[in-house]
């Protein structure tokens, strides 16, 4: 016969963040092998060191979900996103402007990171490796960058108070966060072995 | 629980209902209409290629008027290879891309899964709008100072990559180019991610996934090939971007002279944009096509009143080839100086591929076979898909194995193949679709008796136009040149010139199409709600349907949409949504 599952609203946002994220994942495989492809390709690979403030934006990238994790609603047993009207806690304010925070301090470290690598006359163009840089960095900023929307999304839900929007809002949004955060991470070893 | 539809009401102002809508009806409407327009402006560069390709010294009239690219009217080599280069493109991401699958798809697939939108319908409506900022980006590639570029629709680094020095519209042209397809990736990645969440989270009580119709099934396979392809095409398309605009070489080689002047550039691999053009190319072709299995395969049953044989068999070769299209697209690469063993490698999952592409087809055959079939015109475009799929797909074994393919590669015979195989067969299927879906989007029947036609003159038309390229191929006959006036291309003349009369013969029968697909519009048959008696959901609403698809109730679903010629009851027909218990099997 039949099985009927009841779908909460939840499961669009949360299937749509996860279906961006295949996607995301897909189009940096696809920078990664050119990557690779590149730098086999003839002998003008530069290697160079990175710059310094990496490893402390990393520090802050992984602090930031940690803040993002700590947000999370205490929704009781009965929590129910449905809206039967049972009670939903929302997502720790404090906590999100936090993340939000940590976030921003991320992006800047990440600038500071290139004005290091302009400084020591590394440019868009000068080497296939400063090439890769730029564009890994600057497209893993583009997509932190949605994922600052979506946590400003949340903080505009929870004080609107409508806090089952808030929960809904605050489970895709950190879903995306926390791959945020994983990718720096992938890209971060791709960046420490590769240049 | 709420639903899409419960933040938006039915607009009122014309710009919220026509233009900026939310509603994936109007949107589906707007990606056919692109797709409509797209499809003319491909068809006249069509023309105007094959016009030359017969009569290479006659001047075409107002053509020098229209385009200071061709002085006096006479298209210049390499005005040749911008018609060619923007009539690829335009066909391949805008009519074959945008009609059968976001058109069609949009319009369809929610009604078709019982939901009242799509799941996000600004996401939506966003994907339509960046689809449309891609084209009028494309186009404007025509208006530049040296025209629209010449790189064909692969855009082959480092010819792409370097600039103005390699020809003209090489310059802004290209740059255009580059950046309408990756406006164009972004698009369909919203759309395709739009498509995955509708399907996996909309679907009505009772819609599980073995009772999805074909179609459905197949934009749903569609949209995850295309999520995967674009994602890839996108960063492919930024690094062309980056190699033109900013100077990096990640596509030009070191020492690389154009023009004879030494390109700033060093290292760079022009096989890796063939990589990832082609990691993309070949599911695109995909892209193009399965949409065409799902809506042949959803109005086979109808027009045959036969279930479909071996619905879970189609459902899985659509599956099985939506995976299959990520392994073979080095068979574009054999002539590009690609490891033999490689090329074995490639080789063979191609051939594969056919496996499952047979089987559908002959699962189609074998529903037709001993059918009591309904001559309408959606029928008729099923009859013609299957033709032209198993005509342009017979000349894929050749092309699959890099010894033949190394003499074909550069002919006409490719030409022919995939005109048939992903341009005419997707054709068919649109114009099926159409056919079929018309009465539901716009409540009126579209005339048969001129939809016949249609169809004779178009199928006449085709086989016409890329049959006799396949002979050319063999031949010898190489593609991409402007004239073949020289040597011992000259007794190829009479050939192209009939196949010349051929294009425009058939491109005049669209006329029929067209005064068609207007006047119905207006002054055709009103059409009831189930005009095909056909099971699935889109047939349980009016036509056209409410703002919210079913007038406020949800639908709910006790069948699959398989259940034609059932015996012993009023109608051979159940409806999806008819609470009836299923017949029990037929002994034969």
């Amino acid at each position: 016969m039949t099985s009927l599952s009841v779908k909460s609203p939840a499961a669009p946002a949360q299937t749509g963040v996860l279906v961006g994220i295949a996607a995301i994942t897909m189009s940096f495989a696809a920078y990664s092998s050119a990557l690779i492809v590149r730098q086999g390709a003839s002998p003008d690979w530069l290697h160079f060191t990175l710059p310094r403030v990496l490893f402390f934006n990393t520090l802050v990238v992984l602090a930031s979900s940690a803040t993002l994790y700590v947000a999370r609603p205490r929704s009781r047993a009965t929590a129910d996103p449905a809206g039967s009207g049972a009670a939903v806690d929302a997502p720790n304010l404090t906590w999100l402007y936090a993340t939000i925070l940590l976030g921003f301090l991320f992006l800047a470290g990440q600038i500071m990171a290139w004005r290091n690598l302009a400084a020591q006359g590394l440019t868009l163009s000068s080497s296939p490796s400063s090439s890769f840089f730029y564009l890994l960095t600057a497209m893993h900023g583009l997509h932190l960058l949605g994922g600052l929307a979506g946590l400003l999304y949340v903080v505009y839900r929870v004080r609107r108070s409508s806090p089952v929007r808030a929960v809904v809002a605050y489970k895709a949004a950190s879903l995306y966060w926390h791959f945020m955060t994983v990718l720096w991470l992938y890209l971060f070893a791709i960046l420490a072995t590769r240049i | 629980m709420t639903s899409p539809h419960s933040s938006h009401a039915a607009p009122q102002s014309f710009w919220r209902k026509y233009v900026f809508s939310l509603d994936h009806k109007v949107i589906g409407r707007q990606y056919l209409d692109l797709s409509l327009v797209a499809v003319t402006t491909g068809m006249i560069l069509s023309w105007l290629m094959r016009l030359h390709l017969a009569w290479p010294t006659r001047a075409i009239p107002f053509l020098g008027v229209l385009s200071p690219e061709a002085t006096g009217g006479i298209i210049t080599p390499e005005y040749y290879l911008s018609l060619m280069t923007m009539h690829g493109t335009i066909m391949v991401f805008f009519v074959l891309t945008t009609a059968p699958f976001a058109g069609f798809g949009n319009f369809i697939l929610p009604i078709q899964i019982g939901a009242e939108d799509m799941a996000f319908p600004h996401f939506n409506m966003m994907s339509f709008w960046v689809t449309f900022v891609a084209f009028i980006v494309l186009v404007s590639a025509f208006f530049v100072p040296e025209g629209p570029p010449l790189a064909g629709w692969t855009a082959y680094a480092p010819l792409s990559a370097v600039g103005k020095d390699s020809g003209p519209g090489e310059g802004w042209g290209q740059t255009l180019w580059v950046i309408s397809i990756a406006i164009f990736c972004i698009g369909q990645l919203i759309g395709s991610l739009n498509f995955i969440a509708t399907t996996l989270d909309l679907r009505t009580k009772g819609m599980t996934l073995a009772r999805m119709p074909y179609s459905t099934w197949a934009w749903f396979i569609t949209s995850v090939i295309g999520l995967i392809a674009f994602s890839v095409l996108f960063p492919a398309c930024i690094l062309l971007l980056l190699d033109r605009v900013a100077g990096t070489s990640f596509f030009i080689p070191a020492g690389l002279v154009i023009s004879d002047r030494l390109q700033p550039h060093s290292g760079g691999s022009p096989l890796l944009w063939q990589h990832l053009f082609w990691f993309f190319g070949h599911p695109e072709v995909y892209i193009a096509i399965l949409p065409g299995f799902g809506i042949v395969s959803h109005i086979l049953p109808a027009v045959t009143r036969k279930p479909l044989l071996g619905p879970r068999v189609l459902i899985a070769c659509m599956i099985a080839i939506g995976f299959l299209s990520y392994t073979v697209w080095g068979h574009h690469m054999f002539m590009s100086g690609m490891n033999p063993l490689s090329a074995t490698l490639f080789s063979v999952p191609t051939l594969i591929i056919t496996i499952p592409a047979a089987i559908a087809t002959l699962l189609w055959i074998g529903t037709l076979y001993g059918s009591k079939l309904r001559f309408n015109t959606p029928a008729l475009f099923c009859l013609g898909f299957i033709s032209v799929f198993v005509s342009g797909g017979l000349s894929g074994f050749f092309l699959a194995q890099p010894a033949i393919d190394s003499y074909l590669h550069g002919t006409y015979f490719v030409v022919g193949h995939f005109h048939f195989v992903m341009g005419v067969a997707a054709m068919f299927a649109i114009f099926a679709g159409l056919y079929f879906w018309f009465p539901k989007m716009f409540g009126r029947m579209m005339n048969e008796t001129l939809g016949k036609w249609h169809f004779i003159l178009t199928f006449i038309g085709v086989y016409c136009i890329f049959m006799p390229m396949h002979y050319l191929g063999l031949a010898g006959n190489v593609r991409r040149y402007s004239t073949f006036t020289v040597d011992y291309m000259k007794g190829s003349i009479p050939l192209h010139r009939f196949i010349t009369v051929a294009a425009l013969f058939t491109g005049a029968a669209q006329l029929i199409f067209f005064y068609n697909l207007f006047r119905s519009r207006f002054r055709g048959e009103i059409a009831p709600a189930n005009p095909w008696q056909a099971t699935s959901l889109e047939w349980t609403t009016s036509s056209p349907p409410p703002h919210d698809n079913f007038g406020g109730h949800h639908p709910v679903v006790y069948h699959g949409p398989n259940e034609y010629g059932v015996a012993g009851r009023e109608g051979d027909y159940i409806m999806q949504t008819s609470p009836e218990p299923e017949p029990v099997a037929a002994a034969s």
